[in-house]
């Protein structure tokens, strides 16, 4: 193969230099769906490919699903960084057809990477192995969404995430972190927030030749500088050749730990969360 | 008074468009003689894409700035590496377009571009092309419809063009054409479709096919044994890039793409003869004089088109005929020229797959590094150690510079059924993106393959190199930083933000007396020099 250029779409996300071609890339290939849920629909004329799946193909598709989607997505559909799948319907995959599209395609600006590498006939085996997997109710979250909305704000953490265009950017945008995020990832990213520090977060301290120190979320690096925002908001750019050092804190968050809150208050912050964006 | 000067200078106005349209092919086999153009892909027939101008140093190369920008016509990323004739630039962009500049100031000679359809098949690889070939009056494309096409040099004409092969069964052209003496040599893309590869030989004047060699033997033919069952009429074997030339030995060096389906090899067992290889094929009659494998029955997509370096050198205390490619692979290989026998070989950059390779250059492969169902972690990436973009020889340092990728990835097997035209893979990957990965440029011991030094990069890198007489080496990086580097040293020198990944060969060339450096970066081309005594800012 002569370059990356599909490939290269599914790069894991990080900086911003990665993300925009990956972006672009996605965006593209969302052009693609279009066209590919026609020649779905030309290819298979009243017939349903669900149900024509045998029990070797659903077999087939718990393979290729376990080893290439459940690590985002749970062994069971349960759900994790990326979004349960073993619910009634998917926010972004209504029907089986659509969900064949998201799978071969990706999501535009998202994590979720196309299987461009897998021949139609694999994707319908995964897709018939997801709505093979149990279906369950929304376990709605015990907590209290209004309550925990209250907590948010109070705790200050609008001061790093914003949602819908309000609060700070030092943090991941949270406007749709419910449909993206299962409860049980955020419970885990609430208590020990270093466990699942974001990609496109990295923490970095740098020592100017001067012996000025600064910590700070890098936001764009290339091989001759880098820029950082601080934990006053302020954005800093350095030549490399100006540091004295450059500290990289892979799997560190600036994110305090809220495992001091209560567990009914942990709840509602929870719930709250899991509220936005619409999710199931 | 006046008139005479006026007819003085007419004349030479006359006399310098006669001086662009003749690049014989003398001129390319001397092309060391005349740095101050561009004559051929790679910069010469040897492949060293070095540049004798020595005028830009470690001293002043931090004064560099931007002469001019051409922006392209077509949206997207160029790979294109230009050529340069007597002031003229020839700059082919994707689709399928060539430009020719003024080199003094970017500004437009004649345009020409090929109606290629939406619909065209690019199955596997994006819709580039790297550049032209020239010979004498005439200027060479391949296009993505697998065409060649001979244009006038003075006005973009086109003077004829020849069907390659049958772009709907994925055959394409990516890769400048090589111009030798009276041929004009093309390979093909299409390893992800099952194509049968080969390389061509067209004459020059006419576009009549003088010869084809192809990659995989036919029935009857040595190799055939090395592909189970039918496997070898679809067993790929690109021709990608752009191949070196020996003028005494008539030979030319062209390396060989993926065996297909790429990353199931289930359905062609066997070593699969003559993929992921070195040709040495006679440029007067296409038959292959000699071939080196990297890696047998590949399962990684680890394509060996990787530009072949020749170098002239003492190897064991003698005088040697050598070629150097540091493949995708991520060993760096040293052969005789001559014979094809194995010298040396030494991984250049982080690989998990062999244990090293025997005394005939085999790579003693490591167990469970297959690709499988649910994926296995394996370095390099399908994308390599290296890839495209090209590597440079520095006769004066004695040093092959390589931008190498420092990357992993789980590699997928898949299911593989051929249809013509169509993806056909039986697999893939993911990669270990983001801070996981990396880039350097590194300096290889030509004679040795070991490590001189190395600049890291913040990302696998898409970019060439290029290493000049001046003590410079220029590269680019995947964040749009183009750079030069102190070519003994490796130590940064330069660089000069151009705001899109780089993805293609630098090149320099004289105007006016003053050398200039070129990289295509995002959908410009970027032309650098020193400023003019007085007229720094």
């Amino acid at each position: 193969m002569q370059r990356g250029e599909l490939l290269k779409a599914v790069a894991g996300a990080g900086l911003g230099a990665v993300c925009a071609p990956m972006i672009r890339k996605a965006r593209r290939l969302c052009l693609f769906a279009f066209f590919f849920a026609a020649a779905i629909a030309a290819a298979r004329p009243g017939q349903d490919p669900i149900a024509a799946l045998t029990a070797d193909d659903l077999a087939h598709g718990k393979r290729l699903y376990v080893g290439q989607c459940a690590l985002c997505h749970g062994i069971e559909g349960v759900g994790g960084r990326g979004p349960a799948l073993n619910q009634p319907t998917q926010r972004r995959a209504k029907d089986y057809q659509a969900l064949y599209v998201v799978i071969k395609n990706g999501v535009a600006g998202t994590e979720m990477p196309s299987a461009w590498h897998m021949t139609d006939r694999e994707v319908w085996r995964v897709v018939g192995y997801i709505r093979s997997l149990n279906r369950v109710e929304d376990a709605k979250p015990t907590g209290d969404a209004g309550r925990g909305r209250e907590l948010y704000r109070a705790k200050g953490c609008a001061v790093c995430h914003i949602i819908r265009g309000e609060g700070g950017a030092s943090g991941p945008e949270l406007t749709e972190i419910g449909a993206r995020r299962s409860a049980t990832y955020l419970r885990e990213a609430l208590i020990d927030p270093s466990a699942s520090a974001p990609e496109g977060f990295l923490v970095v301290s740098v020592i100017t030749r001067a012996g000025r120190s600064i910590r700070g979320v890098r936001v764009n690096e290339d091989s001759f500088t880098v820029q950082l925002r601080d934990d006053e908001d302020r954005f800093h750019s350095f030549r490399k050749n100006e540091l004295r050092s450059l500290k990289k804190e892979f799997g560190v968050s600036t994110m305090p730990s809220y495992k001091t809150l209560a567990a009914t208050e942990l709840d509602d912050l929870i719930a709250y969360l899991a509220s936005l964006g619409g999710a199931k | 008074m006046k008139n005479i000067r006026l007819l003085t200078i007419i004349c030479c106005l006359l006399f310098s468009v006669a001086a662009t349209a003749q690049v014989p092919y003398k001129r390319i086999a001397d092309a060391g003689a005349e740095p101050g153009n561009w004559l051929t892909y790679s910069g010469d027939y040897q492949s060293h894409r070095f540049s004798r101008l020595a005028q830009i140093t470690p001293a002043n190369v931090g004064r560099l700035k931007t002469a001019w920008v051409y922006q392209f016509k077509q949206l997207g990323r160029q790979e294109t590496s230009p050529a340069v004739v007597d002031g003229v630039m020839y700059v082919s962009e994707s689709p399928t377009i060539v430009t020719a500049l003024d080199a003094r100031t970017g500004r437009t000679l004649w345009s020409w571009r090929r109606n290629i359809s939406p619909l065209v098949k690019t199955i596997g690889f994006g819709r580039s092309n790297r550049g032209v070939a020239i010979l004498d009056d005439t200027v060479y494309v391949g296009a993505l419809d697998c065409y060649l096409v001979a244009l006038d040099a003075k006005t973009g004409a086109v003077r004829w063009e020849t069907k390659v092969e049958d772009n709907s069964a994925g055959y394409s052209i990516t890769a400048a054409p090589l111009a030798i003496d009276g041929k004009i040599i093309v390979g093909v893309s299409g390893g992800e479709a099952g194509i049968r590869g080969f390389l061509d030989a067209y004459d020059a004047k006419t576009g009549k096919l003088a010869w084809r060699c192809w990659t995989i033997p036919g029935p009857e033919e040595p190799g055939r044994e090395t592909w189970g069952g039918d496997s070898w009429k679809t067993g790929a074997g690109s021709t990608w890039l752009t191949g070196s030339y020996d003028p005494e030995l008539n030979l030319l060096y062209w390396g060989t793409g993926n065996p297909g389906p790429d990353w199931n090899g289930d359905s062609r067992p066997g070593d699969n003869l003559y993929t992921c290889s070195l040709l040495a094929i006679d440029a007067a009659t296409g038959k292959i004089k000699w071939y080196f494998q990297f890696t047998p029955h590949d399962v990684h997509d680890w394509d060996s088109n990787q530009i072949p370096v020749l170098i002239d050198a003492n190897w064991q205390g003698r005088p040697r005929k050598l070629v150097a490619m540091a493949n995708r692979n991520a060993f760096y290989y040293l052969l005789d020229r001559v014979t094809g026998e194995f010298l040396l070989g030494e991984p250049y950059a982080k690989q998990t797959w062999a244990k090293g390779l025997d005394a005939k250059g085999r790579p003693i492969v490591l167990p469970n590094t297959e690709p499988t169902i649910e994926g296995n972690l394996v370095w390099p990436s399908l994308q390599g150690a290296t890839n495209w973009h090209s590597p440079s020889y520095s006769p004066l340092t004695k040093m092959f510079y390589v931008a190498a990728r420092e990357m992993g990835a789980y590699y997928y097997k898949g299911e593989a059924e051929y249809k013509p035209g169509t993806f056909f893979a039986g697999g893939g990957e993911r990669v270990l993106g983001g801070d996981k990965a990396y880039g350097a440029v590194r300096a290889l011991d030509v004679t040795t393959g070991k490590m001189k030094w190395e600049f890291r990069l913040q990302e696998p890198p898409w970019a060439g190199v290029l290493a000049t007489a001046g003590g410079v080496v220029f590269g680019g990086s995947n964040e749009g930083n183009f750079f030069a580097l102190d070519a003994a040293t490796g130590k940064p020198l330069w660089d000069f933000q151009t705001g899109s990944p780089i993805t293609a060969n630098p090149i320099s060339f004289l105007v006016d007396g003053k050398q200039h450096v070129a990289i295509a970066a995002g959908q410009a081309l970027f032309v650098f020099c020193l400023p003019s005594a007085g007229t720094e800012r």
